[in-house]
Formats: structure tokens, sequence, C-alpha cells
């Protein structure tokens, strides 16, 4: 199932790459999100693109906290003791607070399991994975139903982002080498031992309307600001703090004014440029 | 000499001697040595008193003073925020200090010990040295004058001795009735140098030679008594500088802020003797000074009737005539400390008529500025009024002055310091552990550095608490993983790539219409830049003498090492001396390399001079005091600091800069080195022997008597030396300080530095252009004045998109190029360059070699061809095939194209490693072509006509030699002289020809038919090989 999933994810990757631009403005963002709030998550969102910029996902991470206080998790373990039905997870989950977050039940239902065994976090994460490894049948269908059924968390969500995070940065390989723009990409980097390292770097770099891209990073995710934030502190500035001034392509847009530091070296795209200049190529021509 | 002391009273060598003198520590010289040595000092002094009151005639208008708030104002603005920032209270003394000591003494102790001013601003902050002072004397007078309201003017103005009681008055009504008073009373004439002196210590009150002509009813009271208490001062050591620190501290001409806080009484009485050192000369500064105020003034109040210096108001012209051939005498031989100090003029009627007579004597020096300020000051109605020659000169020196310079190339993107697998990657580092926290400290570094640019103009932003517990976090993770080496290294070369060029950047955070530039193209920007230039000019000006100062990204480097780090110390260093040794100044490099040389020279001085700035920061920073220390503080640190070794062992490098003659390296980064010397510093054994030596070079380095190529070698020295010496009073001692170093030998060597470069090393040069800019806009408002209207223009998109699009484009292609290096190995860099260089000069030698040649047969042979026929011209024919060889010639370039084009990727692939992988190597390869092609291109269209022109001139020269040896030969007329005869002719022949002596040696007609044909084919072969011979007719019997 969860194979089949994925493939279906990639399987639109073919009709994204036409797919209209999505730099969005900040108001535009939030108008959007205000209306997509109000829609039930499925999986059919997150693998959708119309509707992957605004999944959820975003959203209930600030709610996470709320369950994972001591007191909550008592009452959740209660309330799966009382009704010992397979997928009451799954039911309640649908009935009663938690709405969107399976994944988040999954945390708690392991957390009540912690209450009856002495597990550690690790075996923890790979028992979520691997259910079939819960020693206690029903807990295991419970968590198998949620991980199937969440499409905000838990592995299957991962991996569904994995493989269209990979499928969008074999997507830029594609163009570059269509372009014949020679690169290294991470492998190659991390052999060298950078510490640091962007999808691609490029061993000849080129200007993109004008600017100088040595690095390209691909986010195959819509950049709204949170995540841009993060992304610069923790990525984009490091590459740049390295390899000078590159280029970040969200495949899935982003807040357009984001878009503010081309002169300080961070350009951002929704699509792979267009409008490469390369080093020589125009001297030759004259 | 003689003649200025017949111009002064008796009175006054009496007065001026005994004062330094007796307080100088051994004077073993005679008394004539002490006086010249008393001469100069005096001199400059007494100039500067006098034209000083030229500029008092300032405060008399009220009109000004609203106005003039504002320049100074923002001309402070910017070192005093600085200031503030970096937790300095921005205060600078202003206490009026003499230009440098009067009295020689070679007894080093009074000398240096007197040196400093007395009073110190109240904290010290690294933007603004401690002794600032001091350093900037020059800016005390000039806009206090206009600024000044009465009662502080009078403060400032007071002075003590017997300038106390007249000033006790308080108001300037009374300043005016005492001046004049006393002037009348000495005869308000001209000639009242005979007059005896008011008091006894105001010895110089009987020096009027330029009394007050038309502006005596303005021109009021400070000048008097303040030129009066000089003396005094030296003779009276009452707390004076208490008076001067309060006293002027807006008078400051720039960067001098209101707020300045009294310095201490205690500290100033400190050493009371000090003033007795620190007396005379500072009369540079006011002449200085005099220009700008006058400017200034006349700008501020263009009502002022009585500024105006009218040439028929002179008087005493002859006088004033020796005054100032005896002043360019001292300017010539660098026997005033800062030669540039000297260009400033000044004062109404005499002053001017004295200034333009200097500017007039020192026309050389004048023409070395820039452009701009050539035409400035041709422009300038007093110049064309008083010597319409100098003016005729000036605008002449115009067209031969190359400078430009406002052309800052500044990149518009600051590389960051790229990672280098060779150096970075993990196996560098002693664990994971330290390689983990060395990225982080990269990362957290150049976060600080953005949010630096980001931040640090905004008001209330500090350095230390923004950025401070980040830094000492960093610091702190560094002793922990032992990164050090690796911190100072990446600190390093950021310093270099953003901070090396020759005017810094704004930060990136400042520039949102970055857009907007690149529309506009590079030369869009250069006129804009040069607009903003235009309208900030009044609030750029910094002082003749601007303290050392750290501008623009500089200022976060200076601030983050105030966390300091002795490895960043030692690296610094370590890279200093190599960039030193490293550099080789040919004795005579091959014409086709001058340009890349100068470049060469440029890059490697310019890089030099910051890292020494910063290594002298780091190194004093530890002694640095906000205030100067008590002798006896001192006496323990010189002791103490004596002991342990100098970062930099600076008189070795001196000695083997000489040695290696390359003074025009190590003497302007040396002087940044040390104008960061703390209080102390001087005084400690190896900075005292090297400010001697330097002190002896600048005499040396007279520029009048070198020749014009090495020109501005020379003056790029005089100028950084003089600013030392003039930055920093302690310093400024050395000047007069007699030094037993000998052995200074002055190489000149090939011209290396042009105008832009000594306008990058010595900013403050462009303070004489703003300052007759200034003046320029202060007397428009006159109505008399040139206005220089700003055009406005219009950016066009669709011009960009065309005109300058393709400018945009080979922009855009060179920053590619220079990106390509960025994440290449160092060596990779190198190379290309090498090849390129060779390649290049191979490809001109091998168009020599055969194009050229083969031009010239070709040539040869068309001459040959057009003589045959009758008609011929030579003349005419010559120009003709030299028209069409130089024609032709132009197709050297696409040759040497395709030279470079055949030759680079060859060499390039055989020098790159075998693992380069192929994007990289072509890209090398094309840049080599380009760098290649470009180099021999450059040359050849520069010179391929002139080439070919030599080439086929000395051709045509044997050509025609040949033919007409062979016409000849056909019997022309003529004659030979005898020596020539003689050569050759056989004695035979000889014999023969002059006469027999018996019928038997006369020679048979065959004899002679022979003979007759040998000499021909000599005479032929003689002149085909020694061209030089121009072929004589052949004698009459021929």
């Amino acid at each position: 199932h969860a194979l089949c999933m994925v493939s279906d994810a990639t399987g639109c990757g073919k009709e994204r790459q036409g797919h209209m631009k999505m730099k969005l403005s900040r108001a535009e963002y939030k108008e959007i999100v205000r209306w997509t709030e109000q829609l039930r998550p499925t999986r059919q969102l997150v693998s959708n693109d119309i509707f992957l910029p605004f999944s959820p996902q975003k959203r209930t991470k600030r709610t996470i906290s709320r369950h994972h206080a001591p007191d909550v998790i008592e009452s959740h373990y209660q309330r799966y003791e009382k009704q010992t039905q397979r997928f009451i997870l799954l039911k309640s989950s649908k009935t009663f607070l938690l709405r969107q977050l399976y994944c988040v039940l999954h945390r708690i239902c392991l957390f009540c399991f912690i209450f009856l065994s002495t597990a550690s976090k690790s075996v923890l994460n790979s028992m979520l994975k691997e259910p079939s490894l819960i020693p206690d049948q029903t807990l295991a269908k419970n968590v198998y139903q949620c991980t199937v059924n969440d499409c905000c968390y838990g592995p299957l969500v991962d991996c569904i982002k994995h493989a269209i995070g990979h499928e969008h940065e074999v997507l830029l390989c594609d163009k570059l080498r269509e372009k014949n723009l020679s690169f290294l990409d991470e492998n190659q980097l991390r052999a060298k031992g950078y510490d640091k390292t962007p999808d691609i770097i490029l061993e000849v770099p080129v200007a993109v309307e004008g600017h100088i891209v040595h690095w390209i990073e691909s986010k195959a995710s819509f950049g709204d600001d949170h995540s841009h934030r993060t992304y610069l502190n923790e990525q984009f500035w490091s590459y740049w703090n390295r390899f000078g001034p590159g280029l970040v392509i969200y495949w899935y847009g982003f807040i357009g004014e984001l878009d503010c530091q081309r002169d300080r070296g961070i350009l951002l795209k929704d699509c792979f440029p267009t409008d490469i200049v390369v080093l020589g190529r125009a001297a030759q021509q004259d | 000499a003689s003649a200025i002391f017949a111009l002064l009273p008796t009175k006054f060598n009496e007065s001026i001697l005994p004062g330094p003198h007796s307080d100088s520590l051994t004077f073993s010289d005679p008394e004539l040595t002490v006086h010249k040595h008393e001469f100069i000092p005096f001199l400059l002094n007494f100039l500067r008193d006098q034209s000083s009151q030229a500029l008092t005639h300032g405060p008399a208008t009220p009109a000004k003073t609203p106005s003039r708030p504002r320049p100074s104002a923002s001309s402070r603005g910017f070192p005093e925020r600085r200031a503030s920032r970096s937790g300095g209270g921005g205060s600078r003394g202003t206490s009026r200090v003499q230009l440098f000591s009067p009295t020689p003494s070679p007894g080093s102790e009074s000398g240096l010990g007197h040196v400093s001013s007395p009073s110190f601003p109240a904290s010290w902050s690294p933007a603004s040295r401690p002794s600032g002072s001091e350093r900037r004397p020059s800016q005390r007078i000039s806009l206090g004058d206009y600024v000044l309201s009465p009662p502080e003017l009078q403060k400032g103005r007071r002075r003590s001795g017997n300038g106390a009681g007249r000033h006790a008055g308080g108001g300037r009504a009374a300043h005016h009735a005492d001046d004049n008073g006393r002037r009348t009373g000495r005869g308000g004439g001209t000639n009242e140098h005979v007059s005896p002196p008011s008091a006894g210590q105001l010895n110089f009150n009987n020096l009027e030679d330029f009394p007050p002509v038309g502006s005596s009813p303005v021109t009021p009271t400070p000048s008097s008594p303040h030129r009066g208490n000089k003396p005094s001062r030296r003779i009276n050591p009452t707390p004076v500088s208490t008076d001067r620190s309060h006293s002027k501290p807006k008078m400051c001409f720039t960067s001098t802020p209101f707020t300045q806080a009294p310095s201490p009484p205690p500290l100033v009485l400190e050493r009371p003797d000090t003033r007795v050192t620190a007396v005379s000369p500072h009369s540079l500064m006011e002449e200085r000074e005099l220009l700008k105020r006058e400017k200034l003034g006349s700008k501020v109040t263009p009502d002022q009737q009585t500024a105006c210096p009218e040439t028929s108001k002179v008087t005493l012209a002859s006088d004033l005539d020796v005054l100032a051939e005896l002043y360019c005498a001292c300017i010539s031989e660098n026997l005033v400390p800062n030669v540039f100090l000297e260009l400033f003029f000044e004062k109404v009627h005499n002053c001017v008529y004295f200034a333009v007579k200097v500017l007039e004597n020192q026309y050389h020096l004048l023409a070395h500025l820039d452009k701009c300020t050539l035409r400035l000051l041709a422009e300038n109605e007093r110049v064309a009024s008083f010597s319409p020659r100098l003016r005729d000169r000036l605008s002449q020196a115009q067209d031969t002055s190359t400078a430009k310079v406002l052309s800052p190339s500044v990149s518009t993107f600051i590389h960051s310091v790229p990672f280098q697998p060779a150096t970075d990657n993990r196996s560098n580092f002693s664990s994971d552990k330290a390689f983990h926290t060395f990225k982080k400290q990269r990362d957290i570094f150049y976060e600080l550095l953005r949010e630096w640019e980001d931040f640090h103009k905004e008001p209330g932003w500090i350095f230390d608490m923004a950025l401070g517990s980040r830094i000492r976090g960093i610091m702190s993770q560094l002793t922990a993983a032992g990164n050090h080496s690796h911190f100072a290294r990446l600190f390093l070369k950021q310093l270099v790539q953003m901070c090396k060029g020759p005017r810094v950047s704004g930060s990136s955070g400042d520039t949102p219409d970055a857009d907007l530039l690149v529309m506009l193209g590079a030369d869009g920007l250069g006129r804009l830049k040069r607009l903003e230039e235009r309208l900030i000019q009044p609030h750029g000006v910094g002082g003749p003498c601007p303290p050392p100062s750290f501008p623009g990204h500089q200022e976060f480097f200076r601030d983050f090492l105030c966390q300091l780090n002795q490895h960043l110390q030692d690296s610094l260093c370590q890279q200093l001396l190599q960039l030193d040794e490293q550099v080789r100044i040919p004795p005579d490099p091959p014409r086709t390399s001058r340009q890349d040389e100068k470049q060469r020279f440029a890059s490697v001085l310019l890089l030099a001079r910051l890292l020494a700035k910063f290594l002298g920061f780091i190194s004093f920073l530890p002694y640095q005091t906000t205030e100067k220390p008590s002798r006896e503080i001192q006496e323990a640190a010189v002791a103490l600091r004596s002991k342990s070794v100098p970062v930099l062992d600076v008189c070795g490098v001196l000695r083997n800069s000489m040695k290696h003659r390359r003074t025009i390296l190590t003497v302007p980064w040396l002087v940044e080195f040390l104008s960061m010397l703390d209080f102390t510093g001087p005084l400690l054994l190896n900075y005292r022997v090297v400010l001697g030596t330097l002190c002896l070079l600048y005499r040396k380095m007279t520029l009048g008597r070198c020749s014009e190529t090495s020109y501005l070698n020379r003056l790029l020295i005089v100028s950084v030396l003089g600013w030392l010496f003039q930055v920093d009073s302690s310093l400024r001692h050395a000047f007069i300080e007699e030094n037993s170093v000998c052995g200074v030998s002055i190489q000149d060597g090939i011209p290396l530095v042009d105008q832009q470069l000594l306008y990058t090393c010595c900013p403050f040069l462009d303070e004489f252009r703003k300052l007759l800019a200034a003046f320029v806009s202060g007397s428009s408002a006159k109505g008399g004045g040139i206005v220089r209207k700003i055009t406005p223009t219009s950016a066009e998109p669709q011009d960009a998109a065309g005109g300058n699009g393709e400018r945009s484009q080979q922009k855009l292609q060179a920053d590619l190029e220079q990106a390509f290096f960025h994440n290449q190995p160092p060596s990779l860099r190198r190379t290309v360059e090498f090849v390129a260089e060779r390649v290049g000069s191979n490809a001109v030698k091998h168009m020599k070699a055969t194009f050229v040649s083969e031009l010239v047969e070709k040539g040869d042979k068309m001459l040959r061809d057009g003589l045959e026929s009758p008609k011929a011209n030579p003349s005419k024919l010559n120009e003709s095939i030299c028209a069409q060889l130089c024609e032709a010639g132009l197709d050297a370039l696409s040759r040497a194209t395709r030279f470079c084009c055949e030759k680079s990727p060859e060499a390039i692939r055989i020098l790159l490693p075998d693992e380069t992988s192929p994007a990289v190597l072509t890209t090398s390869e094309n840049i080599t072509i380009h760098l290649a092609t470009e180099k021999a291109c450059g040359w050849l269209s520069a010179n391929i006509t002139a080439l070919i022109r030599r080439e086929w001139k000395c051709r045509y020269e044997r050509v025609t030699k040949t033919l007409t040896a062979d016409s000849r030969k056909h019997g022309r007329k003529g004659h030979f002289t005898i020596s020539q005869l003689n050569r050759i002719f056989s004695k035979d022949l000889l014999s023969v020809a002059v006469g027999p002596r018996m019928d038997e040696e006369l020679p048979s007609g065959s004899r002679l038919q022979t003979l007759f044909r040998n000499v021909r084919d000599t005479l032929v072969l003689l002149f085909v090989v020694t061209l030089n011979i121009t072929p004589p007719p052949l004698p009459p019997f021929f």
C-alpha cells in the first residue's frame, strides 16, 4: 500500500513539471490558508499539488505539545484501555479532539506503551515504523491503521515526502544536464569532506537573472515564512558562507516577499530558471 | 634664513630661543645651530599665526552662524557616531597643540615626554585614537571660529599668560576694544615688527607683518592673544592646556564633538612641561585651516565684504615674497612635517597673496593632484586674480593629470571565504567535535557579520551588547576545540575580501536600490557614485589629516577583534611579512608588463596596509589607554615592555626593505602599523629607532629633485609619512628628533604608484578638492562663482535593455569569471593567470618575429617595385606603403588571438591535475584564452602601428641606401673625405693616385681597372653592411 502511494506521488511528478507558477504574495497566501484550514486533511491533500503548500502539518505542530502533557496522555490511555475494539484509535481520533493528529496518536500510544514496558526511545521509533514489532497485537494493529491513514505524520508520509523531494532533485539534475551544466551532487560533496552540502554545486558558476549562482538547493515544498526562515538559518546561509551566492528552487512556490536576499546572494525561484547566462558562451558568440 | 631673521625683530629671537632651550635637556650645539633648529618650527608657527588672523573676521558676521552648524555636525557625525558606538565617548580632545615641538632636541627624553598633548579624551575608543586631541590639532580653529557664540569664542581664545587678564571681561566688545587698542597702540601700520612686544611674554605681537588691512574692524581679537601666548606658554607653563581642551572643542573643523568632556585638570597639570615642547609649529595647521576658514567663511557669509582679498590691497609684497620663498624652500626640503598641509592657503589680501605665491612655487606638488582638484583650483577666482600664470599652468596640468579619483570599482557582491576541502575538511581537524564546532563557528561568524551589516547604523545599536555574547561564545568554543588557527584564517580572509578594496562600499544592507544601479549599468553606477559624492561632499570633509580610522566593514572586524586573539596576530604577522618579502620589485620590467606590474603592486600594497593596520591595532590594543599615562607609569611600562619581544621587528623590516629597495611598499604599510601605536609605544627603543629612520627618510625624500617617473612614488611615501607625523603628536616629535641612524638612501625605482593608488592610500589628499569645491559652492552663493549644475537624467528602461545590456553582460561575464575561481583551489587561479600572462606575452613576441617581419618584407618588395618606375617619389611611396602596412598590421590582432586560442589550452591541460573535471578544464582554458588574448591584443592594438612604423622605417632606410649606393656606382659627382678614402683605398692605390715616385710604379691600365673594381665593390659592401653611413658622393675621378 505504501509503495503504491509513493509511486502515486512520483507519478504526479510529470504533471507537476508544467505546473503553474506558484509565487504568491503573502496576502494571497494568508487568504488561501484561511480557507484550507477548514478542510479536513486527507492523504490526497498531501499528495496533491494544489494543497501541498497548505498542508495542515505546519499548523498542527503548534498543538502537538498539548498532547504530550502527562495528564493528557493519561486520559488518552484511559480511553484506549476502556475500548478494546479494533481500530479504536482511528475512530476515536475521528470523533474527538485529535482530528488530524494520527501520528500524534501514535506517539501517545507508545507513550502508553511505555507505561507498560520500559522500552527505549529508539526501540519505540522502530516500532512505529514497523508495527509488527509491537508485542501487543491490538496495539500493533491500531498503530498500523494510524500509519496508513495519517496524512500528515508518520513513516508513510515521510516516505512520500522523501520521494517527492528526491524526484525533484532528480528533475533538477536532469535539467542541468540538459543545459550542459556540470555539477557536483550531494554525495560527491560529502565524499570530499564538505561540512555542509547543498543539493548540487555548479562546477562553473552561472548567472541567473543577473545573479551569480554557485549552488542550487531543491525544495519540494512551498516556501512559507516559517519554513523559509528555518531553512535560511540552517541551510541557505551556511551554503552562502562556504560557497558564495546560490539559488533555491521551491518547486511548490513560495511567498514572493521572501525573495528579498537576491543582492546578498540567495535567489528564490519556483521552477528551473530559464534566464541562465553561462561563462564565456556569450563572449564566444561575439 | 638670514632673510627671515632680517625680517624679524631681534626681540623675537631672544624670546624664542631661551624658552625651549632652557627646557630641553642637553644642548651641546652652539647657539647657531640652535637657531637653525628653531627656525623652521618658528617660521611655520609664525606663518600660521599671522594667517590665523585672517580667519578671525568670521565671528563678526552673525549671519553665518546658523548655517554653519549643520555641516559641522554632519562632518562630525560619522566619526563621532562610530566612536560612541564602540564604547568611546567619542570625545576627542581638541586642545590646541603645536604642530611639533620646537625643540628639535636630540635629548629624546624631553622630546618624547613632551610630545603628546596635555589633555586627552575622556574615554578611549578604538575609532578615535586616544591621542585624537593631538592628532587633529588642525581641526581646531576653523569651523569653530564661525560657530562659536561670543562667550564660547572667548573662552576658546583665551590664553594663559597675559591673555587671561585681557579676556576676563568676557564680552566680545571687550575683546575688540582690547585688541584694537593694542593694535593702534602699536601703530596700526605695517612695519610693526620692530616695535617692542607689549608684554614680556607676548613676543609675537611685534611680528605684525600682516596688518589686517581691509578687515581691521572685523579682524578681531583672538588672533593676537592666541598668537601671543604661544611663546608665553613656553615660558610660563601654567595649565594652559586645560584651557585649550575646554575652550576649543567647537573649533574643530571636523569630527570634534561638541560634547567634549573636559579633561580633568589633574591630567593637564600632570606634565606642565609638555607645553614647552609642544609649542610652535602648529602654524602649519593654521595655514591650512586658513584656507578652509576662508572658503567656509566666504561660503557662509557671502555678505562679508571684508573677506574678499584683492591684489591691490597687498602690502609689503616683497617681504611676502621672501617669506614665501623661504617657506617653499622648507617644503621642498621636506623640513616640514607634512608637506601637504602646506598647500592650504588663505588669508585675506596678504594671506592670499602669500598663499598663491607658495602655491605657485610648489606647483610641481600641485600638478600631481587629481584632475578635479586642479580644475577647482584653476577656477578659483582668487588664484586667477592673484596669479593668472598659476591659473594657466593649472589648467594645463589638468590635461596631463590622469587620476580619476572617484572611480571606485566596487564589486557588487561580497564573496564569502570559500570552503576548500584541502584545508577545511574533516582531515584538517583533530576530532569530529572540532570539525563540527568550526562548522558552527563559521556560520555564527557570518551571522554576526550580516547582523552587523543590517543594524550597525541604527541608533542605539551597540556592538558589544548585540553581538558580544555570541562572539565570546565563539571564542570560548575556540578554546575548547582548539580551532584557533582555523578561525583566524577565516577571519583574516574575510577581512581581506571585504576591506581590501580602495573604497569600502556601503554595506549591502543599505543598498536596496541595487537593482536600479544594475539597470543603470556600470557607467551609470559610477556617475551615481560621483553624484552621491558631490551631494554629501560638505559632510565628508575629514580634515587634512584625519586620524586613523576603520571605515566601512573594517569597523566590524575591529570591534570583533576587541575579543582579541593571539593566533590572529600570529597569522597577520606572518602573512604581512610574507607579503613584504615575496614582492620583488624588478629593476626594469619589460614595458609590456608595466601596467600589470602596477596593478599587482597596488593590490599587494593595499593588502599589506590593511593587514598592517589590524596587526598594529591588536598589537597595541592591550596597551591603549584613554589618557596619557603619567610619566612614572610610562617609564615603568617602557622598562617592562622592552623586555618582551615586539610583535614585529620594525627596524629589521625597514632596514631590509631599504636594502632590497622596496621602501615604496614597506613604508606605507609600516605607517599604517605605527599609526596604531599607543602612548608608550613610541618610547620603546625599536619604535623610536624606526620613527627616526622614517623621519630621515622623509627628509631625504625631497620631491623637487626627482624624476617625473618616480614622482608619484615619492609623493606617496611623503604623504603617508606626513600623515603619520601629523596625526599623532607623539610621532610628530620624532620628526624633530635628530636621529643618528644613518644610511638612509633613497631609491626611486620604477614608477609603481599612480594617482589612483595615491588617493586610495591617502584619502585625505582629497580634502583639498572638497575644500575648493566647498568654496565654489560658497562663492556661488554670492553670485560670482561657478555653479555646477547637476543635470538630472532619467534611467530609461528601453535604453537599459539595449545600450546598457551589453555592458552589463560584460560585467556579468567578468563577475562570473571571478566567481568561477571562488570555489576552486587557489592554485587553479594562479595557474590560469600565469599561463595567460605567458601566452599573451609569447603571442606578442611571435607576432613581432613572424607577422611584422613578413609585413616588412612585403613592404620591401613594394618599395623596390615602386622605385622601378621612373616617376617614383620615394618619400610618397614610403608613406603609402607605410599606411598599407599599418592597415594590414591590424590583422595581427586576429593572428594573436588565434595564437592564444591554440597555445593556452595546451598549457593549461598540462599544468592542471589530470583529475580536473572536464567542465572546470574547459572553463579554465577559455578563461586563459580570454585573458591571454586580452593581454596580447591590448598591447598589440596600442603598439602594433608604432612597431610596424619603426621596423618599416629601418627597412626603408636600408633599402634606399642600398639603392642609392647601387645608383651611385653609375657615377655621380661628389667627393670623399680623406678618412673614408683611407678606409677604402689600399696603400698602393693611394700611392698611385697621389703620385708615383718613378715610372715603374705606374700601374698598368688593367691593374687600375681591377683596383677600381675592387674599390667599387668595397664601397657597395660597406654601405650595405654599415647602414649608418650615409653614402657620400663618389670622388670626381670615378
